[in-house]
């Protein structure tokens, strides 16, 4: 299954991005060790022109990284007609036991490379690059993060047998399933919907209110992570039931397929650019006391706020959109 | 965020103008790097529309078909056989089909012969694929004869040849009345090739097989989305190969890509060293080169991509068709449907860009890092 074209090319993305990470590791050592901004030593003066070299890196493998996520997930929708029983990325990645956890790490992936981004932004824009030892700490942590990564998507398509008669969503999806699927498929819609449009509210709120007032940072990675919960279970429980026109229809996988117009693209794109932005915002706080800092992050994590507020709002109304749209009645 | 978008405008225009002064050795790159895509691009389209023109074609066959096996081998279908399978709970509809093969030594290829499941051919007489009609100078109202496999010739007149469109499924079938292939092919009363079964519920398709292989055990059914899983793997396993052949293209082009980005002459380095003398920051020289790779990219893109769109659904790709399709001495001539794909662009960007702006970064960063003085000063 590796001749994949798809696979080929996320393989590849995985191992320059490791290869690339490990070639910058030996350096993160030694900024973390040996920067001094005051010194106006030889090395200190390589370390600083290297810290371009490699924060060019680091951009472009987190960059990657996103892309890699959604190249990931259109991939596992597209297999699903090699496996028998599979109806579209549920049964692709239930395969083989390494499926879900190579998707899960990718998306980690996707929110500490976020973060990782945001932190990056903001110290470049300091002339005196007060987190450079941060930063590169980080990308230390990273590192195994995104190894882990490829180790798995390794081990996921080596193991893709086209004889494994995998399940559908229709069962890992359903009222029925014992776990958090499951659970998740079984909220009745009432409450469901409650849940989804409080917790998107908050967040909306929040991110809208540290746009304005610059206060609350931290509230907004958090309030950002819990709407993005709130908003897949949501998706699980009562949206694809809406976009399906199906009472018992839970995927949220399916929704990402032609015969759904790839309606679930403009629920994720946003969803998804939403949560990083409110993330990104979180990321920088920690630092905002810093002398060199105090005024460039407010206005940073203002925008990100102010992003992940849109986001957050563009995605309750295509939902409410699809909702409205659909022929389907749940609540009467 | 206007600041920002009027900064990046002036740095593309910034880059534009610098490239346009450099145009023969930008040309050459952007030549190598479009054909790059090209290559790739067509390889993708080509497989991808093949793979579709059959999953259109298996959509007609029906959901399952019935072999009988004898010691592991395809057999005949004795009488009696479609009586014991009796009425199957949704089973639409149950026949036995008719076909074989036949080696036509003149032409030195194989036609297959059908007998069509309304029997709507008049005795004595053929229709046969517009592939064959062409290789046998074939037209309405010759008359032909084939020497049968047990020696007696025998003649036939052709009523009609299928029309081209069809021709990527018809290009060597020859339909025939059910009488005269079993006098032609010797063929036992009663018996036949396979069954073929149409089931109204996609759902139900694996019961039934099921249910079949239980009732019957020497047969074996073959579903139809089997056929289309394999047909799927098959172009994706060919079209994995041909880009696994290419990706020592793609490493020597990262290699090309990396040496023009790192050679840079001695204009280049005065044109940096001066930016950097009037105020121009190493981050902003980085962001002058970036732009560089990635106009350069979206332009050989776009132009790779269009080539290959046009190589492949204007000229049915002379170049790859060999390797993707197969052969056979009756090939069926056809066009393909165009069609592009989000994964396979998607897929196609992956195998492309990435591996050249990852070639290039390095030595945009050295450039970028050069102290004005030394650059002025030699």
């Amino acid at each position: 299954m590796i001749f994949q074209p798809a696979i080929i090319a996320l393989l590849l993305a995985s191992a320059v991005s490791v290869a690339m990470l490990a070639a910058a590791a030996p350096f993160a050592f030694q900024i973390i060790r040996q920067w001094d901004i005051s010194s106006g030593s030889e090395r200190q003066l390589q370390l600083e022109r290297r810290t371009y070299l490699f924060s060019t890196l680091a951009v472009f493998v987190m960059a990657t990284q996103l892309l890699a996520l959604l190249l990931f997930v259109f991939n596992a929708d597209k297999m699903s007609e090699m496996f028998v029983g599979a109806m579209c990325a549920v049964g692709t990645l239930n395969v083989n036991p390494w499926g879900f956890p190579a998707l899960i790490a990718q998306m980690a992936v996707f929110f500490l490379a976020a973060g990782w981004l945001a932190v990056n932004h903001v110290d470049t824009r300091a002339p005196d690059y007060p987190l450079v030892r941060i930063k590169y700490a980080a990308m230390l942590v990273l590192l195994p993060a995104v190894a882990a990564v490829l180790w798995l998507q390794l081990q996921y398509f080596l193991n893709l047998r086209a004889d494994v008669i995998t399940s559908c969503c229709g069962s890992l999806f359903s009222e029925d399933t014992k776990g958090l699927t499951g659970d998740m498929a079984a909220l009745s819609p009432v409450p469901a919907m409650i849940g989804f449009y409080t917790s998107l509210a908050i967040a909306f709120a929040t991110a809208a209110f540290h746009a304005q007032t610059k206060r609350g940072g931290y509230w907004v990675a958090a309030t950002s992570i819990a709407a993005f919960v709130a908003a897949i279970a949501g998706i699980i429980a009562f949206v694809s039931l809406y976009l399906y026109e199906h009472p018992h229809h839970h995927c949220p996988f399916c929704i990402l397929k032609p015969e759904y117009d790839w309606q679930g693209y403009w629920l994720y794109v946003p969803l998804f650019a939403a949560t990083a932005c409110g993330i990104g915002a979180g990321a920088v706080q920690p630092f905002r006391n810093v002398e060199s800092l105090k005024n460039v992050i407010p206005p940073v994590s203002a925008r990100l706020a102010a992003i992940a507020a849109a986001g957050f709002l563009i995605f309750a109304l295509i939902a409410t959109v699809f909702v409205v749209r659909s022929n389907l009645i749940l609540v009467e | 965020m206007n600041a920002w978008f009027t900064k990046q405008r002036r740095l593309i225009d910034f880059t534009l103008a610098s490239l346009l002064r450099r145009k023969g050795r930008n040309l050459g790159l952007l030549a190598v790097y479009a054909l790059l895509v090209f290559v790739l691009a067509s390889a993708m389209l080509y497989a991808h529309a093949l793979r579709r023109e059959a999953a259109i074609i298996l959509e007609g066959a029906p959901e399952v078909v019935l072999q009988r096996l004898v010691a592991g081998r395809h057999d005949l279908i004795p009488p009696g056989h479609l009586e014991r399978i009796g009425r199957v709970r949704g089973v639409q509809e149950m026949r036995g089909r008719l076909w074989g093969y036949y080696y036509d030594p003149v032409v030195k290829a194989n036609y297959t012969f059908l007998v069509p499941p309304d029997n709507g051919i008049a005795k004595g007489t053929l229709v046969v694929g517009p592939a064959l009609a062409r290789e046998r100078g074939m037209s309405e109202n010759t008359g032909i004869s084939f020497r049968s496999y047990s020696g007696e010739l025998f003649s036939f007149v052709v009523a009609d040849v299928l029309p081209q469109a069809s021709e990527l499924a018809s290009a060597d079938l020859v339909l025939i009345n059910e009488e005269d292939f079993r006098a032609f092919f010797a063929y036992p009363a009663g018996h036949y090739t396979d069954i073929a079964l149409s089931v109204a519920n996609p759902a139900e398709v694996r019961n039934i097989a099921i249910k079949l292989s239980k009732q019957l055990p020497d047969s074996r059914p073959i579903l139809r989305e089997e056929m289309q899983r394999t047909y799927a793997s098959l172009f994706d396993w060919r079209e994995g190969i041909m880009l696994a052949l290419l990706s020592a293209s793609i490493l020597a082009f990262a290699i090309l890509a990396w040496e023009k980005a790192s050679g840079l002459s001695a204009d280049e380095k005065r044109e940096i060293g001066i930016l950097k003398a009037i105020g121009w920051e190493t981050g902003d020289v980085i962001k002058m080169k970036l732009w560089e790779g990635g106009l350069i990219s979206l332009t050989a893109f776009l132009l790779g991509f269009v080539g290959a769109y046009l190589h492949v659904f204007k000229f049915g790709a002379p170049l790859f068709a060999p390797v993707l399709k197969g052969w056979a001495v009756l090939y069926p001539r056809f066009d393909l449907v165009p069609v592009i794909d989000g994964l396979q662009v998607a897929t196609l960007f992956f195998f492309t860009v990435f591996p050249y702006m990852a070639a290039v970064l390095v030595p945009i960063w050295r450039a970028a890092v050069t102290d004005p003085d030394a650059v002025m000063r030699s």
